[in-house]
């Protein structure tokens, strides 16, 4: 389970989070939706413990982030939105430093790391170094090295730039999967179709502060929208040129 | 605003609107830096002034003294200038083939730039200026001092600068052309990456072979008058600087002859005339291999599999450690030796070393004759301090950076269970107990050839063992507050402000342990002279003990403040 309550970030004047409060229960895949520049990046680092909130708390299990890190983290399992990985490390080494850093070792770790390789399809490429893999490779490692230590939580920013649909395809019936089994995720995404079919519960983010939430039947009657795609609901809620507009700007 | 189509033959970009940005960016980055940190502004205008005063003192002492020297005192001060000048062209030239690599191949702004209209004449032209601006700043810093004594000693008069002006521009120009020449040409066989690994290496041993020889044409011997007849010899061995078709040589005449008054328009001629040949040879070069070479650089680096027997012997000796240590030191041991940058400063270690072996060594300690105990002793004591600089040296290459290259990889650390002490303890020790191995194998070495006596060694160890752990902790804390997470060559970390920073703390530091230690030990050297037993009383002891409590304070605290920053660092 997450919590957020009253989660706020700011940097100097400017508020990228704003009193954010949420509850996303065990079971539940939570879409974050929102502009570039919304706050949903921020908002994911803080519950990872990477940012640290300027008021409020996130917790994890429970647990809060800022007041016991190491029983939080180890409940969680973060993917970034940018594969940043040891170039000089090969992929089945990096896996073994990730599990480490979650105090796992030895044989049943060895044959975790091949199933994971094995189901990215990373397997061929497990000894090589990972600067000389792809961006949808790496960032197919660093999915694969967040399930390690089975987690109960993912929060996941972005998680299908760059990869390819079969991988796309996976990684939807993974976190699915992960959710029918009793875990949370908290997933970030630009991409509105696939927020559509996957999420149980949507919050769209605009300006720091949560515009909209729950499930898209409760987004429509908030907004008071009939029964339109979310693309039009997240247009309504954070503003958007009309086609006439667009017209005009290619006229002038 | 127009988003129609516009007529193809509109226009495309040139010289200016290429380095624009970079000169924007630049000035964007001091105004940033000149707003928010005006001490550390001051600290470097102090160091940088230091630093010319110090080398425009040396300068102008020596040319002083050429200048007294009948007859050939104008010829070895044109000779020096040779000299100086072929040893700036063989560091430029070294820099050169680096920095052409990241201007015209790594460079984040070149797949805009390729991918636009821009004439190839100006993408050269503007990449050559930037190469030569990057590699060639601090030559420019060094010479200045040195040019500016030979403008005051031989009286240059008030154009002399611009003369100087005139002369360097073509001496740059040419090492830039010639790196770049060269870079290209190796771009075109070797990926971008690996022609950066196999550069780097190259570079560094370079530099160290022309430390290394510089070290042993034993310059000491210029400062000597009675040694006048080596330095003759020593002149007339040098005859490659006075080969006639070497620009630094061109460079040195022209500049020598403006100073005597000697009319003639050849080595200025020479100097322009093959550096415009050189930047039209080059731009034909750039014409024809920078497509395929820059489609080169855009393949990976490496696709081979890599060796691990090393780490598995490691993983074996630390499997004592619980799995996070180990993992961390693991992967901070592969890193390190997997990446060019770090392990071929190896190179650089063991130039200084053999360096500064070799310096105890020439001293005139080993003449013959009897030395009294009391310069020993001496020679024993102050040597600790140069130990000591030398290892602050080794801490800022291989410790200050530890932090930094975690750099974007932070995340990973930050989002998982991993107690940050245990990370930071685990990078002090990986860089703390090498260092302790080698300081106590310097200071072993060296007191064995100084012949040190009993209490200078027990006083010399136990002082080695305090400052060692303490300069590693200063190294890494100085690390955590100066990242430098976007630096990519590792070998760049240390020359940054924070690196200056650890240098001056290690320095005051090491200050204030001689000091500590002077009076008690210049008190054992009056009871020697007086006849008096030379044992270890209590105020060396009194002494060894502050000196330990002022290491203790200088580990702890820089690490206890470390974590406190590391903790609320974000990325």
């Amino acid at each position: 389970m997450i919590q957020l309550e009253n989660l706020t970030k700011r940097y100097g004047k400017f508020t990228a989070v704003d009193r954010i409060s949420l509850t996303i229960p065990q079971g539940e895949l939570y879409g974050l939706l929102g502009p570039n520049g919304a706050g949903k990046t921020t908002t994911m680092r803080m519950i990872a413990g990477i940012l640290q909130p300027t008021a409020g708390r996130a917790l994890i299990a429970g647990i809060d982030v800022n007041a016991d890190p190491i029983a939080a983290k180890r409940r969680l399992g973060f993917i970034p939105d940018r594969p940043f990985v040891y170039d000089k490390l090969t992929g089945i080494e990096f896996m073994r430093f990730v599990a480490g850093l979650y105090g796992q070792s030895g044989p049943e770790l060895e044959r975790r790391i091949g199933e994971l390789l094995e189901l990215f399809e990373l397997r061929p490429w497990g000894a090589e170094l990972t600067e000389s893999y792809s961006h949808g490779m790496r960032q197919k490692l660093i999915i694969a090295s967040a399930l390690l230590h089975r987690p109960e939580v993912i929060v996941v920013d972005e998680p299908m730039v760059g990869l390819d649909p079969r991988s796309a395809r996976l990684l939807k019936d993974l976190l699915r999967e992960f959710v029918s089994r009793g875990g949370t995720v908290l997933m970030s995404t630009h991409t509105l179709e696939i927020a559509e079919a996957m999420c149980d519960r949507i919050a769209i983010v605009h300006g720091g502060k949560i515009a909209a939430a729950g499930t898209l039947a409760e987004l429509r009657t908030q907004t008071a929208s009939g029964d339109v795609p979310l693309e039009e609901l997240f247009l309504k809620l954070t503003g958007g040129l009309s086609e006439h507009e667009l017209s005009e700007l290619f006229d002038r | 605003m127009n988003f129609s189509i516009a007529d193809p033959r509109d226009g495309s970009a040139g010289f200016r609107d290429i380095l624009l940005p970079k000169w924007l960016s630049l000035r964007n980055r001091l105004r940033r830096e000149r707003s928010g940190a005006g001490t550390r502004l001051l600290l470097l205008v102090l160091l940088g002034g230091v630093f010319w005063a110090g080398a425009f003192a040396v300068s102008y002492r020596v040319l002083r003294y050429f200048k007294g020297v009948e007859e050939i005192g104008p010829l070895l001060a044109g000779k020096l200038l040779g000299v100086g000048l072929l040893a700036f062209a063989a560091i430029l030239l070294l820099s050169n083939l680096i920095t052409t690599l990241s201007t015209f191949f790594l460079a984040k702004d070149l797949d805009m730039l390729v991918a636009a209209p821009v004439d190839w004449v100006w993408f050269y032209l503007s990449k050559l200026t930037e190469t030569l601006a990057h590699s060639s700043w601090m030559v420019v810093l060094m010479i200045v001092p040195m040019l500016t004594a030979y403008g005051i000693v031989f009286n240059g008069g008030p154009l002399f600068p611009l003369v100087a002006a005139g002369v360097l521009l073509p001496y740059f120009v040419l090492p830039t052309v010639v790196g770049s020449v060269i870079t290209l040409a190796l771009v075109n066989i070797f990926p971008a990456r690996r022609a950066r690994d196999l550069l780097s290496l190259v570079a560094l041993l370079l530099m160290g072979g022309l430390v290394l020889f510089l070290r042993f044409a034993q310059p000491e011997q210029l400062a000597r008058p009675e040694g006048f007849r080596n330095l003759l010899e020593f002149i007339a061995t040098l005859r490659a600087p006075s080969h006639p078709l070497l620009p630094s040589e061109w460079a040195s005449a022209s500049l020598m002859n403006w100073l005597l008054r000697v009319r003639d328009p050849l080595p200025p001629f020479l100097l322009w005339s093959t550096a415009a040949a050189f930047v039209v040879i080059g731009a034909s070069f750039h014409r024809r291999l920078y497509a395929p070479g820059f489609t080169k650089s855009q393949e990976g680096a490496n696709r081979g599999k890599v060796g691990s027997m090393g780490a598995r012997v490691l993983g074996g000796l630390l499997s004592w450690l619980p799995v996070t240590r180990r993992e961390f030191v693991l992967k901070d041991v592969r890193l390190f030796f997997r990446d060019a940058t770090q392990w071929s400063q190896l190179i650089l270690l063991a130039v200084l070393l053999i360096v500064y072996v070799y310096n105890i060594r020439a001293l005139p300690l080993y003449t013959g004759e009897r030395v009294p105990y009391v310069v020993v002793t001496l020679v024993v004591f102050l040597n600790q301090g140069l130990a000591g600089f030398v290892l602050a040296a080794i801490a800022a290459r291989f410790i200050f950076p530890a932090v930094s290259l975690e750099g974007r990889q932070l995340w990973l650390l930050r989002s998982s269970p991993l107690d940050l002490r245990a990370m930071l303890w685990s990078k002090y020790w990986v860089g703390t107990v090498p260092l302790l191995v080698l300081a106590l194998t310097i200071g072993f070495i060296t007191n064995q050839m100084l012949q040190a006596p009993p209490f200078m060694l027990v006083l010399s160890t136990l002082t080695t063992v305090s400052y060692t752990l303490a300069v590693g902790a200063l190294a890494l804390a100085m690390g955590v507050f100066y990242p430098q997470f976007e630096t990519e060559n590792a070998a760049q970390i240390p020359t940054s402000f924070g690196g200056l920073a650890f240098m001056l703390a290690a320095v005051c530091l090491l200050t204030v342990i001689i000091v500590i230690e002077a009076v008690p030990v210049a008190d054992q050297l009056q009871a020697w002279q007086a006849g008096a037993a030379v044992d270890f009383p209590g105020s060396l002891i009194l002494a060894l003990g502050l000196v330990v409590a002022a290491c203790a304070s200088a580990t702890v605290l820089p690490l206890h403040l470390a974590l406190r920053k590391l903790s609320r660092m974000e990325v």
